[in-house]
């Protein structure tokens, strides 16, 4: 855990509870997941009933409560992706890492996630790896692709 | 940066800038838009900077990354200025080429430039492409010109001069009255009339009243408001503050996604360059007139665009809508008066201050005024923005604009407004852009997302997608809307997979008419109207897969009998 940098985002929003999402999205973005012990540090820095902080957290799908792999996977499922393929590279990425979206393997290595559409029809079906965007990618490309991680 | 305290002093600055501004200085504009990201244009980035690093061009060479360009389709798009030569879907090896060619000898290379597909005839500056040449770009039409970085590129355009002219010529009343003559109705979905929502927070009694700004943009494939936002964020800002100096507030809210990276840095900087220069905060251009700004994220759930949910999440509680005859413009964020207005509604207002209502009443249609982002996704050979005249036929857009289907399918469909709009065939496409007119077509103008599908599509399976959406983005406050969503899901997924059952029609419509009736919002007040379009014009294609468990766009694998 980078204290420093998680210090900083109390320090930004010590004692305002309006700032919660935010703060939790900033823990996250550093942490790509939000520990237990992290969101009562949120509870008591931000004055939030640890109970809302658990809601929160738990409502949204972009917050996870489990700890991410080294890489994560996300797979556009906006409609233009849609009817342009989504599914067939959802299954194809399933098939190869032989986890389903909102899991991480058990090497931590990849955890993948479907997600809402990404304003980037152009590039349908549209898969992004740890933020880089690949667009219109064969099942062949894929498999390629996905070896370059460890 | 020194602060401005006038509006002389403001064109002074301006002046000041323009003036140190060599125009003729090279200068190329790399789009940096959603979809050119994709495309690979980090590494054309990469390659220009490291190329005129080589030549020792720093000084004489100016690279700007711009927001997108539109015409998406053949990124990535690089403008060298100030010709304005279009290079298309540049490669990082054609780098050295347009150095050398075309930035210092000013030679047009051919083989970058656009070809009309059918007559084959070249097009070099951005002006002259069809594309461009062919839509009214009022809102867009600077996305190439400037570094959305820098608030001194949006002054050299004339930018915060509506501001100025609001706050030193007019009062609130006539910011108001202006608007309201204007007819602007806004773009997030509703096309509710702005000028009277402003007034009812302006009348509301309380004296905190809050703005903001829905950069949500939750619908898939709308991508405008993340385009306008991050190509020109002053532009959305300085509309903001007009609003917030004609309702009364002194505190405004941006609710934007968190999942684009480039649109939050250019936000940041945008909002902490206006403070420097006191066009935020304290006094603002010296008139007296205090107003801050706040960011806030959505993490990820599509009824959080809705007005009250979105509030909630302001407040930083879940975003569970209230009851609709709780109007957030009375009630909004805890409790006070809060007006919200989509991103592009808001880009809209410093153009009608500059150039009067008179010339906005010009552009459109009779209830339907201004111009209209629209983005086009699906079986369209250009996914792209335009931005078009209210008024513009949905054919001219799919066809002139999105240059028809590809791979030589026919057109079936166009699907408007997302999970809470409306599909109308074919046939009915020679309608014109219009809130009132597609509401009558049971579509609706939604953000303004085209969805372009060709005869290879089956609507049951679009109409279940969309339920399928929805169930994981309705938020599961109130029952019929949670519950009608998961009924009409496994009915829709019952019937694309060959086990729908007489009957299961019928039960959707019935299922519909409560949902309308009596959920809490409009997410499940609306989610049925894509259903519903759907039965109303290709009402065959659900009972063939229901009577004869058949697939005419023989495109539902599983409903595995004739057809497949
Ligand atoms: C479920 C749901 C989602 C919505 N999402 C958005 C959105 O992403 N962006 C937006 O501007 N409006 C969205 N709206 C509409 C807003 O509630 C609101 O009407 C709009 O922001 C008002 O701005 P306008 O009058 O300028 O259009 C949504 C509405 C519903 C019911």
């Amino acid at each position: 855990m980078n204290n420093d940098r998680i210090n900083g985002i109390f320090n930004k929003y010590q004692g305002q509870a309006g700032s919660l999402i935010r703060v939790m999205m900033e823990i996250q973005e550093e942490e790509h997941w939000l520990s237990r012990e992290i969101l009562v540090k949120i509870s008591e820095k931000l004055e939030v009933p640890l109970s809302r902080v658990l809601r929160i957290a738990t409502y949204y799908k972009s917050f996870s409560v489990t700890p991410k792999g080294r890489h994560e996977i996300q797979i556009c499922t906006g409609t233009a992706c849609h009817i342009r393929g989504a599914q067939s590279v959802l299954d194809t990425v399933q098939d190869l890492i032989g986890i389903k979206p909102g899991e991480t393997d058990l090497d931590q290595k990849f955890s993948l996630e479907t997600v809402n559409c990404q304003g980037s029809c152009t590039c349908g079906p549209m898969i992004k790896i740890d933020q880089v965007t690949q667009s219109r990618l064969s099942s062949a490309q894929i498999a390629d692709l996905l070896k370059k991680y460890d | 940066m020194t602060r401005i305290n006038s509006a002389a002093e403001l064109e002074e600055l301006r002046q000041g800038i323009l003036s140190k501004k060599d125009p003729d200085k090279p200068s190329i504009a790399i789009c940096a838009g959603l979809s050119c990201l994709g495309l690979g244009n980090g590494t054309i980035i990469s390659a220009f900077k490291e190329e005129i690093n080589k030549q020792s061009l720093e000084s004489k060479i100016d690279i700007v990354t711009t927001g997108c360009h539109g015409f998406c389709e053949k990124g990535p798009i690089v403008v060298i200025n100030p010709e304005e030569i279009c290079y298309l879907e540049v490669k990082p090896e054609d780098v050295p080429e347009i150095i050398s060619q075309t930035v210092i000898e000013k030679k047009v290379i051919d083989r970058l430039v656009y070809t009309d597909p059918n007559s084959g005839e070249k097009a070099t500056h951005m002006a002259e492409i069809p594309f461009y040449k062919n839509q009214m770009r009022v809102l867009l039409g600077n996305n190439s010109k400037i570094n959305p970085k820098c608030i001194d590129d949006y002054l050299m355009i004339g930018g915060y001069s509506a501001l100025a002219k609001a706050l030193f010529e007019m009062s609130p009343v006539q910011v108001l009255e202006e608007v309201k003559i204007a007819n602007l109705r806004g773009r997030g979905g509703g096309g509710f009339p702005a000028g009277r929502k402003w007034e009812t927070t302006r009348n509301a009694p309380n004296e905190e009243k809050y703005v903001i700004v829905n950069a949500h943009e939750g619908e898939p494939g709308a991508y405008m408001d993340r385009a306008l936002f991050q190509a020109n964020p002053h532009s959305v800002l300085e509309g903001l503050i007009i609003g917030a100096y004609a309702i009364g507030s002194h505190q405004g809210f941006i609710y934007t996604r968190h999942d684009t990276p480039e649109l939050r840095k250019n936000l940041d900087i945008a909002l902490a360059q206006a403070e420097e220069y006191g066009l935020l905060g304290e006094n603002i251009l010296g008139s007296g007139f205090n107003f801050k700004v706040e960011v806030h994220f959505d993490v990820g759930i599509f009824v959080s665009g809705e007005s009250s949910a979105l509030m909630r999440s302001i407040e930083g509680k879940a975003p569970e809508p209230k009851p609709k005859y709780i109007r957030t413009s009375v009630n909004g964020i805890w409790d006070r008066p809060s007006n919200l207005n989509n991103v592009e509604t808001w880009a809209n207002v410093p153009q009608i201050i500059s150039k009067g209502s008179e010339w906005y009443n010009s552009i459109g249609t009779d209830r339907s005024k201004g111009t209209k982002l629209i983005s086009l996704s699906g079986h369209v050979c250009n996914s792209t923005i335009v931005e078009v005249p209210m008024g513009t036929s949905l054919k001219e857009i799919v066809y002139d604009f999105g240059g028809g289907i590809p791979n030589g399918k026919r057109l079936k469909a166009i699907h408007l407004g997302g999970p809470m709009g409306g599909t109308i065939p074919e046939s009915l496409i020679d309608n014109p852009l219009d809130f009132d007119v597609l509401a009558k077509l049971g579509a609706s103008m939604g953000a303004g997302d085209i969805l372009v599908m060709d005869e290879g599509t089956c609507l049951v399976e679009l109409a279940r997608y969309f339920i399928d959406f929805l169930s994981g983005e309705s938020c599961g406050k109130c029952v019929p809307c949670r519950e009608g969503i998961r009924q009409m899901q496994n009915i829709l997924t019952n019937m694309t997979k060959g086990k729908g059952r007489e009957g299961d029609i019928e039960l959707m419509e019935e299922l519909a008419e409560v949902m309308g009736a009596a959920a809490l919002c409009s997410l499940g007040r609306s989610v049925q109207n894509p259903l519903l379009s759907m039965l109303r014009y290709f009402r065959d294609e659900f009972e063939a897969h229901v009577k004869e468990k058949r697939c005419p766009a023989h495109s539902c694998k599983e409903a595995a009998i004739e057809g497949v």
